[in-house]
């Protein structure tokens, strides 16, 4: 594997350095963080995807949209200061290019977002606060991920 | 400190919790030049359990474990908020959505999540192979073939003003929407609502 990894692979792993150890847990506080977020904004609750579908409620809107936001302030400022990472690598963003699968994907992922009231990471923080039987969803998604990998030859792209 | 935990115990606004989670875009990127994204970490379970010589799943998913342990604390997050944080007071959800809600056929609107489908009594039902199994399926077939989520497409897509993501993010607007105003009514009268 190549360090800025294969183009397919959406999460592209950017570090030169390899986290060990330690350094890992950091990532496991800022996952707890994001989930806490998500049960005490009720993010995970079913009902709220529902209002937002239905036009019913701002709420899931304000979420996102002040998220995106921040996330472009954010993006900005690490541009234009050239911030690095405290491992000292220049921070790279990857390249999204434009594939059909954005757009018949993104309507798959839509339509199992609106029965499901779950992306996948409301998934994880409904199977630990209790919602046990989402771990059902959670081996279904897993299934769907496995049967797009295994045909993917087969799909529009 | 008590007082402290009440005032956190109380549902979040989204003018919290939507920066709370922007903020995890520099953050992954700051401490490890990381990309933010969720719905790869099952794609890195299928490449570390059932690669089965699939090129998809043929990579180096040890170098990406940093994503598996992120949803790990996202399930810890959940744990923590749900037993030690917990809302004292009963989910406040829209009038009107409750009346289309009932109009469905669902009568519980006490809990984050409608009861009378989440509990495993239904897991192996009609009902549970409609909001579990085809729901999750779909949530793992789409995000894939999309390259991504809500994380990766609309927040971290958008956030660094790529246009690919935020056609993304329409499509996944217009899959819930057709879901749920034309397709989940007959659905669920389907499984027995």
């Amino acid at each position: 594997m190549g360090s800025i990894a294969d183009p397919n692979c959406v999460a592209p792993n950017s570090s030169q350095t390899t986290d060990k150890g330690l350094a890992l847990l950091k990532y496991v506080l800022i996952g707890t963080v994001f989930g806490i977020v998500f049960v005490k904004a009720e993010i995970i609750s079913w009902f709220r995807i529902q209002e937002m579908f239905r036009l019913q409620s701002f709420h899931m809107f304000g979420v996102i949209g002040s998220a995106i936001v921040t996330g472009i302030i954010s993006i900005q400022l690490i541009k234009r200061l050239k911030i690095k990472s405290i491992q000292g690598e220049a921070i790279v963003i990857p390249t999204k290019e434009f594939k059909k699968g954005q757009v018949i994907g993104g309507f798959i992922f839509g339509l199992g977002w609106a029965i499901t009231g779950a992306c996948p990471g409301p998934l994880f923080a409904q199977i630990g606060s209790g919602y046990t039987v989402v771990l059902v969803t959670l081996v279904a998604a897993l299934a769907g991920t496995w049967v797009y990998g295994r045909f993917e030859k087969y799909f529009p792209n | 400190m008590n007082q402290f935990i009440e005032w956190i115990s109380q549902p979040w606004p989204w003018y919290v919790a939507g920066p709370m989670i922007g903020l995890t875009v520099p953050a992954l990127l700051i401490l490890g030049n990381k990309a933010f994204g969720i719905s790869s970490s099952l794609r890195h379970i299928c490449a570390a359990c059932v690669p089965a010589g699939i090129p998809f799943f043929t990579y180096d998913w040890k170098k990406e474990i940093w994503n598996l342990l992120f949803v790990l604390g996202t399930a810890i997050g959940g744990f923590i908020a749900m037993n030690f944080l917990t809302n004292p007071d009963t989910i406040v959800i829209s009038e009107a959505t409750q009346a289309d809600l009932k109009a469905l056929g669902l009568t519980n609107f006490s809990d984050l999540m409608p009861l009378e489908i989440f509990n495993w009594d239904t897991a192996f039902t009609g009902k549970g192979i409609l909001f579990f199994v085809i729901g999750g399926f779909l949530v793992g077939f789409g995000t894939r073939y999309a390259g991504g989520c809500t994380s990766g497409h609309a927040i971290m897509g958008i956030s660094s003003l790529q246009w690919p993501s935020l056609v993304a993010t329409i499509f996944f607007m217009v899959g819930g929407f057709f879901m749920t105003h034309v397709l989940l009514a007959p659905l669920m009268k389907l499984v027995g609502f």
